[in-house]
């Protein structure tokens, strides 16, 4: 089951290990702003139920990493696939069948301030797997079920707290029933008493199997639910590891650095 | 020498703001498919952009009057026979576009990028992200300055009165000539120019207000 197990030996080496059912693969990509190169060659793979933690400084690259995975960032050099589908820009078909295999969650959620709730959860579905009406309803019902909300169905997104706002996201993202949900700094825009409900609902998700890659400053939640733990640094992965050694025992002056200036 | 009593002059001007608010509806029908045809081009093919942009500034960086003109007697020259309401409704349609292109870009615009990157995150195509989710958001943002341009249409199709189209303003113009009485007559001629826009501007506002209460 948890793709982590797996690995062992020492996370010196900084290419992620091979994994065996990879649902993400990233193979040495690199990405530029202008002159600025934010992303030097990644190798990354994701197996399938795996959670991976990415942190680093920011401007490390760890976001941009994070958005080429679903193609809202294009890049210059490597290639990306997800369940087997390679991103190609500028090939709409080829984007839409990856991204239909990819959730994002925002920093600042993005619900579609114009919908209810519920139709938040069923737009997606509805125009991309064709199930409107009563069939789409009920997912939706379920799904907000699942992230405490099932009360909230005919709200509005501008009635909910920040936290409820987000957890409508993570079951609007679900609702595509992707591989992989990506979340990005998804509780930093968020007041410290309303980061643990969120934290607790991606923390059932990865509980249930859910593969998962995410951009954290929460380094408790991330040292709690992660499998692997990537250090990114200058547009590198510096350091992979198992949270307790990447926690634990980091082997970089760079990591040490890091974790050192968070306390 | 014949006695023209204000009926008379209301009768006749009010026949002649017929064509007045019809040259308004087909500016703004035409203009109105053809702005929203160059934003999405715009939009979804931003290779083909500059063209836009271009046509935009043509159209917004020349008085109307000279349009009107180009449109008249430019296309007498190259051996097009067009009469003047044709003349006047493709000057008005052109003019039209470029400031509705101009306005709702800038609608699209103040959309947050949020927005298309989630609809973009679950797979929906740009027509659907236009139509689900950015369109629905950027008309509330439009109402108000694209009601606002409507009222400067009407206005403008008077210009149309110099290419020999007998609408509202030219009407004025005529019944001037034979009555001598240019103070009643002009001052009817613009009250119905304010009576066509009145309700116009009234009804962005009531618009305005009840998107800002109600959802799409």
């Amino acid at each position: 089951m948890n793709a982590s197990e797996n690995l062992s030996g020492p996370a010196a080496d900084p290419v992620a290990d091979p994994v065996a059912d990879p649902v993400v693969r990233v193979q040495g990509l690199r990405k530029r702003f202008g002159v600025n190169e934010v992303l030097k060659g990644i190798d990354l793979e994701v197996g399938r139920g795996e959670v991976v933690t990415i942190i680093g400084r920011s401007g490390s690259g760890k976001s941009t990493l994070l958005r080429c995975v679903n193609g809202l960032e294009t890049f210059e050099d490597g290639a990306l696939s997800v369940d087997g589908r390679p991103l190609r820009h500028g090939d709409a078909a080829a984007m839409r069948a990856l991204r239909q295999r990819v959730g994002m969650i925002f920093q600042g959620f993005n619900l579609f301030p114009h919908l209810s709730v519920g139709r938040n959860v069923m737009l997606a579905p509805a125009l991309v797997h064709r199930r409107p009406g009563r069939d789409g309803e009920a997912v939706a019902r379920r799904l907000l079920e699942r992230v405490g909300l099932a009360e909230k169905f005919e709200a509005w997104p501008d009635q909910l707290s920040g936290g409820q706002q987000q957890r409508v996201a993570i079951a609007r993202a679900l609702a595509m029933e992707p591989g992989v949900l990506l979340c990005d700094e998804i509780t930093s825009a968020l007041d410290p008493e309303l980061v643990g409900e969120v934290l607790r609902v991606v923390e059932s998700l990865a509980a249930e199997g859910m593969t998962l890659m995410m951009v954290t400053h929460e380094m408790g939640f991330a040292r709690k639910v992660s499998d692997r733990v990537v250090f990114m640094h200058a547009g590198r992965i510096h350091e992979v590891g198992p949270p307790e050694q990447i926690f634990g025992a980091p082997q970089t002056p760079e990591l040490r650095q890091f974790l050192a200036a968070l306390h | 020498m014949v006695d023209f009593t204000l009926w008379d002059i209301l009768r006749n001007l009010m026949l002649a703001a017929r064509w007045t608010v019809l040259l308004s509806l087909a500016a703004f029908v035409g203009g109105g498919l053809l702005g929203l045809g160059l934003l999405l081009l715009r939009l979804a093919r931003p290779r083909l952009a500059p063209l836009v942009v271009l046509h935009v500034r043509l159209f917004q960086g020349t008085p109307l009057l000279m349009q009107l003109f180009l449109a008249y007697f430019g296309l007498a020259l190259l051996g097009l026979d067009v009469p003047a309401w044709a003349a006047a409704a493709l000057a008005l349609t052109l003019y039209a576009s470029a400031f509705l292109c101009e306005i709702w870009r800038g609608s699209v615009e103040a959309v947050p990028r949020g927005q298309w990157e989630a609809a973009g995150s679950l797979a929906l195509s740009f027509g659907e992200t236009m139509r689900h989710v950015i369109g629905p958001q950027a008309l509330r943002i439009a109402v108000a300055p694209t009601v606002g341009f409507l009222v400067q249409v009407i206005k403008g199709t008077a210009l149309a009165s110099v290419i020999g189209f007998v609408e509202l303003t030219r009407a004025g113009t005529m019944i001037v000539n034979a009555t001598f009485q240019p103070l009643a007559v002009y001052g009817c001629v613009a009250l119905m120019y304010f009576l066509l826009c009145w309700p116009v501007s009234a009804w962005s506002l009531h618009l305005e207000r009840r998107l800002r209460r109600e959802r799409v």
